[in-house]
């Protein structure tokens, strides 16, 4: 440690800084869909960390897995329980109504 | 476990666990120091193995074991969603129907498309020389794929992804990356040990085992991002039956 920071080291804490701000707006984001999208940004903030941190193997990993496939699953399987609520509670409507069935496609929202 | 109970564990463990990460860290080298014991010998082993990219050479030649272990998992992941995404005769199964999108965006489909994907090829084919192989162009093909529905709609895609293909791509390619590493049981060494001729250092043909590795990788993790996708597409845009599928169906009865 010399005291004086290189460029490199203020890059490393910035984008250090920009993954730890969007990792807590992740923890504080309620709405699994909007997660999804923090979640996405996430990695890009990660894929810039590790691009910084001289690791651009691991850069483009987090590039494809963090930033485009992992948030799609996301958004593709809270679409698809929500069409199920939706349907169900439509379907509850039609016939006489009750409190059966809608618990078993409530689940899985959380994390 | 009452409220307070584990409100109270939570702060003992974590007030154990900074403890002992302050401990380890204040033993850490310190950030961006020239000094790295690893990295030094791994260097010198990818240099003796004439591979150009440290990282593939740590990969699919010096600890290549732990990455049959990671491809594996990837691979169960992928049947697991498989069994159980499969279509049950619940639900419905309609077609898609063609969607209207603007000229600009389909022109800009066809463009990238073939882009993206000589783009991901690149990655998986160079991953012995620089940045990526097969696990970066793997998803990077997959992804590219995907273009076609983005700039078009569901039948272009479906029209350029031979499903049942893919779906036996994954699993050959899994299989052989296991069976590659008989080659150096038949020369009489290590499992996956490096035993192909290693050819001149920085050239696309260097690294012996590690592209043919890598060019397996790439296959299995495409194809396996691309039939997963596939189901969760196939899950959200059509098998959508009346009253909410298989769920509802067993609460009824």
């Amino acid at each position: 440690m010399t005291g004086v920071a290189t460029l490199n080291e203020v890059l490393a804490l910035l984008a250090l800084l920009l993954v730890a701000a969007v990792g807590t707006v992740a923890v504080l984001t309620r709405d699994p869909s909007r997660q999804a999208v923090v979640l996405a940004v996430l990695g890009l903030g990660l894929a810039l960390l590790f691009t910084v941190l001289q690791a651009p193997d691991v850069a483009l990993s987090q590039l494809g897995v963090g930033t485009a496939v992992t948030p799609l699953l996301i958004m593709l399987t809270v679409r698809r329980i929500r069409s199920k609520e939706h349907q169900a509670r439509q379907g509850e409507r039609d016939e006489r109504g009750g409190p059966d069935g809608t618990g078993a496609n409530g689940r899985g929202g959380g994390s | 476990m009452s409220r307070t109970a584990r409100i109270r564990l939570f702060w003992g463990a974590a007030a154990v666990i900074a403890a002992l990460y302050t401990m380890a860290c204040l033993r850490l080298p310190h950030f961006g120091t020239a000094v790295h014991p690893y990295g030094d010998r791994a260097v010198a082993a990818t240099l003796r193995q004439r591979t150009a990219n440290t990282i593939s050479s740590i990969n699919f030649d010096q600890r290549a074991f732990d990455t049959l272990g990671e491809e594996s998992i990837l691979f169960g992941a992928v049947l697991g969603a498989t069994a159980l995404l499969r279509r049950t005769s619940h639900d419905h199964n309609t077609r898609p129907r063609p969607v209207r999108v603007l000229p600009s965006t389909r022109l800009f489909g066809a463009l990238l498309l073939p882009v993206a994907l000589l783009t991901g090829i690149y990655i998986v084919a160079h991953g012995q020389l620089s940045p990526g192989g097969g696990f970066q162009g793997g998803v990077v093909l997959a992804t590219a794929l995907h273009l076609a529905y983005v700039a078009a709609d569901y039948r272009a895609l479906q029209r350029i992804r031979p499903r049942e293909l893919l779906d036996q791509a994954d699993a050959v390619a899994a299989g052989a990356f296991t069976v590659l590493g008989l080659a150096g049981l038949v020369a009489g060494v290590a499992y996956l040990q490096n035993v192909l001729p290693l050819g001149t250092f920085n050239t696309l043909s260097s690294g012996g085992l590690v592209p043919v590795i890598n060019a397996a990788v790439g296959i299995e993790v495409a194809s396996g991002v691309i039939v997963v996708l596939a189901y969760f597409l196939d899950q959200t845009l059509f098998a959508t039956g009346p009253a909410g599928g298989a769920f509802r169906k067993k609460a009824e009865r």
